[in-house]
């Protein structure tokens, strides 16, 4: 079995990188995911890899030349945060809805402007609708192991989808902690080997990729794109059962932490959710029912699971470290409401919190769950729509 | 390498009819020459930026290409032929081609998806030196969007975005020399050329040219200008009198340049005024009109500074 | 013969190729473009010298060449654009109005 480690989120997602040794990768620095092309350079030009490893100009052309290597028949990866990401978005739905199963680690940094290089959540928000299966993790475990399963995710004939491993930049991207490292061979044997139907290099067969789709079909590759995604969380589930059984680590569609008999519950993403088990301890220690759900899969969004999970609760805050600037609530606030809506009666506020890397401290959490617990109380609300830690 | 057409007939066409660009437009005939010098057991994979040419040869469920081919967006072709590209290397690295497997890498872009928005994408798999060939077609403007003016737009041609008004007429601003930048990335091969009417050989320079750029290794880059008639204003017919008057006034002349150097590859015993090439298209109607005389001594005096120095660093004399 | 036989308007979602791909190479030639045509070009065998010259001009691969000769042109996808007439130094392609 595997091997303990210490190592940073973007350490241990090159290391996974090099397990996978996939046959390219494309890449371009931007803080904080600028270390793992830089390991993996190291890893390439220290002959642990056969990778082509291909240092592009610009993360438009790490996205593009991702899909040229991938609908070519090659196994690929990239890493990018922030405006790198927004750089590659017209790519993004191009890679998405060509059914390249690219693998990209999206270390989360603020999106400009104004430019700010600390961790929140609103570049890989602002690809929510790309068409990439987003996996979000807490830990660096988590970043590295999601990376192993997105491959597999990815490639899973019944998806074909790209996939989004993201983690919060420095939080987790540049801390270093112990994490569980499986063997190289297992590595290799859990990923298998990329075998895609029809490629361009194939010398048995000549494909053409990109139409021109007109309105007769454009409809049509939609509709079936949508399907994919619809399968994908099926085959998370699968693919987490199997890494589970090869590592005894158990991944879902969300973790539920204390969810059990709990009144009031935070729904958030990513590395705060340590932070806020420490306050949900702490609560219960008084009596006090409170619960947390951090959600894993973020797309395809688990609307079912989630309703199941906060039907009955008395009061939910969803913590959104992203605004989507509709006057009305951030991206996660309104993907759970939508799923509540008709299915469970739940009061929900939210939250928009640590924008452009503002420190989240558990008194800042306390303030959440007391005014859940006065929600539960009295039954109204007094704002849906809140800042969380802002200077009046 | 000679050129024979009755043998070049014999190969596969790689380029199928069907596809939708106008009748007689240049540019699927560039596409079908430099192909053409692929060697026939040669697998090839091909890239276009969006544009006239990829949308009309590729609409759903209908390809002309006989190659593998993909497009994904309009400024990346550079871009994405650099992964396929990297792709097929590591592919053999692994064994997961057969060895004896060749396949060749070109990416074909319009002027505007070159020139302009895919310049930087062009530059970078130019300077990594992917073994890639980069054919832009040049047909001088923006064509798919409707005639839009580009930075190979010629002065003074009257396009969409560069209307000949009655103020300003017509594009402003001299053409962008991107053979010239090209070979500013120290590229193995780098040329200029066109397909050409008979009595400057056809398709002789297009060819080889094409043969070099495939069959050198490293990244090669072709400027070829590719006539629109549409956007030229002029009859189809004559698609290679276009061209040939080109390079007869030397508004496009043909050289290439091999590791740093420079040949012409043909110099008119007697150059022709520019009036031959500007009258023969509609996009210069204006330029003729009474009072105008100066745009053509502006254009003429461009035309003879830029082949000076293309005679000055000839050489091979 | 028909490059792609299936039925173009009643493909499900469910059938369609995923992402657009398309494993026909050349499937394009089931396109009939010569219905585009206003002149159609009328190659005189006779006086044909098969220099070929004819062939590489041709935008739509409309220059039928068969073991190296010219044979004739493709009027599916010939458009008529005049440039294989325009080129041929002897004379032996036409072009007339479409009738
Ligand atoms: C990012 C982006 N911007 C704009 C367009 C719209 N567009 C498509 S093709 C084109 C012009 C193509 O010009 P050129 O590259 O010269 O090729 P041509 O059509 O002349 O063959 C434009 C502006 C696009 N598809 N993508
Ligand atoms: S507009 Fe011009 S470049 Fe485009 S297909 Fe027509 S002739 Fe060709
Ligand atoms: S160009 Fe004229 S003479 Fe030559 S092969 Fe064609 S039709 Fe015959
Ligand atoms: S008229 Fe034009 S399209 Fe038809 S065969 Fe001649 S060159 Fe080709
Ligand atoms: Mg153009």
């Amino acid at each position: 079995m595997g091997k303990r480690d210490r190592l940073s989120g973007n350490e241990a997602v090159a290391v996974a990188m090099r397990q996978i040794n996939p046959d390219v990768v494309a890449a371009f620095p931007i803080t904080p995911s600028t270390e793992v092309p830089q390991y993996f350079a190291a890893f390439a030009n220290d002959g642990l890899v056969d990778t082509e490893f291909v240092p592009v100009e610009s993360e438009h052309s790490a996205m593009s030349a991702c899909i040229g290597a991938e609908a070519a028949g090659a196994r690929t990866m990239t890493a990018t945060s922030a405006n790198g990401l927004a750089y590659m978005w017209e790519m993004l739905y191009i890679a998405a809805s060509s059914r390249l199963p690219i693998v990209l680690a999206a270390v989360n940094r603020a999106l400009s402007g104004p430019i700010n290089i600390h961790n929140d959540h609103s570049d890989t928000m602002g690809a929510r609708d790309s068409g990439w299966v987003q996996l979000y993790g807490e830990t660096n475990q988590e970043a590295y192991d999601n990376f192993i399963m997105a491959v597999k995710i990815a490639e899973h004939p019944d998806v074909c989808l790209p996939v989004m491993d993201c983690y919060d930049g420095f939080i987790t991207s540049h801390s270093v902690e112990v994490i569980e490292l499986l063997d190289d061979q297992d590595v290799k044997n859990f990923v298998g080997e990329y075998k895609p139907k029809a490629y361009l290099n194939n010398p048995n067969g000549k494909v053409s990729m990109g139409p021109l789709d007109m309105p007769a079909y454009y409809f049509e590759h939609k509709r079936q794109q949508a399907e994919a995604m619809k399968n994908a969380k099926r085959v998370i589930l699968e693919v987490s059962e199997e890494f589970y059984k090869l590592t005894g680590r158990k991944y879902g569609l969300f973790e539920e932490y204390k969810m059990e008999d709990a009144e009031v519950a935070i729904v958030l993403l990513n590395s705060t959710a340590g932070t806020a088990k420490a306050v949900v301890d702490e609560l219960r220690s008084k009596g006090v029912k409170a619960g947390l759900i951090k959600i894993r899969v973020f797309r395809p969004f688990p609307v079912d699971e989630i309703v199941a999970a906060l039907k009955g609760l008395k009061a939910v805050a969803v913590m959104d470290k992203a605004d989507g600037f509709n006057g009305a609530g951030g991206p996660l606030f309104t993907d759970i409401t939508s799923a509540l809506y008709g299915k469970a009666d739940v009061k929900v506020i939210n939250y928009i919190y640590g924008l452009g890397g503002r420190d989240v401290r558990t008194d800042d959490i306390e303030v959440v769950y007391d005014e859940l617990l006065k929600i539960a109380e009295t039954g109204s609300v007094k704002s849906v729509y809140n800042y969380l830690g802002i200077k009046e | 390498m000679a050129f024979k057409l009755k043998e070049e007939a014999l190969k596969p066409e790689r380029l199928t009819g069907g596809h939708r660009m106008c009748a007689g437009c240049g540019a699927p005939v560039v596409v079908r020459a430099v192909l053409r010098a692929l060697k026939a057991e040669d697998q090839a994979v091909i890239c276009s930026a969006t544009g006239c040419l990829e949308v009309s040869t590729f609409m759903y469920p209908y390809t002309a290409w006989n190659d593998s081919f993909i497009h994904s967006a309009f400024e990346n072709a550079g871009a994405t032929i650099s992964g396929a590209e990297a792709a097929y290397k590591a592919m053999k690295k692994k064994g997961k081609l057969p060895a004896d497997q060749t396949i060749k890498f070109i990416a074909f872009g319009g002027d505007g998806g070159t020139y302009d928005i895919g310049l930087q994408s062009l530059s970078g798999a130019m300077e990594r030196g992917h073994d890639m060939v980069y054919v832009c077609y040049d047909n001088g403007a923006y064509m798919n969007t409707g005639i839009q003016r580009s930075s190979a737009t010629p002065r003074f041609a009257d396009t969409t975005t560069s209307p000949a008004g009655s103020s300003v007429p017509g594009k402003q601003q001299q053409r962008k020399d991107l053979t010239a930048i090209m070979a500013a990335h120290h590229l193995p091969y780098v040329a200029q050329t066109a397909p050409l009417g008979s009595k400057h050989g056809g398709f002789k320079d297009l060819h080889e040219k094409a043969e070099k750029a495939i069959y050198t290794e490293g990244a090669c880059f072709l400027n070829v200008l590719a006539p629109c008639p549409r956007g030229w204003r002029y009859d189809t017919p004559k698609l290679l009198e276009m061209t040939d008057i080109a390079v007869d006034t030397c508004v496009w002349p043909l050289y290439e340049i091999v590791d740093g150097k420079l040949t012409l590859s043909y110099i008119p015993k007697e150059k022709k005024p520019v009036e031959e090439y500007l009258k023969a298209q509609g996009r210069f109607r204006h330029v003729f009109k009474k009072g105008n005389e100066w745009m053509i001594e502006e254009i003429q005096k461009e035309v003879d500074r830029t082949w000076e120095d293309l005679l000055n660093r000839n050489e091979t004399k | 013969m028909k490059k792609i036989n299936w039925d173009l308007n009643n493909i499900s979602w469910k059938d369609i190729t995923p992402g657009g791909i398309v494993e026909v190479p050349g499937s394009a030639s089931d396109t009939i473009t010569g219905e585009w045509r206003s002149d159609k070009p009328i190659w005189d065998k006779d006086k044909c010298k098969q220099c070929l010259i004819c062939f590489p001009v041709c935008p739509d691969s409309s220059i039928n060449v068969s073991e190296g000769k010219m044979v004739g042109i493709d009027y599916d996808h010939c458009k008529g654009c005049g440039i294989c007439a325009n080129q041929c130094p002897f004379g032996a392609i036409e072009m007339v109005r479409e009738g």
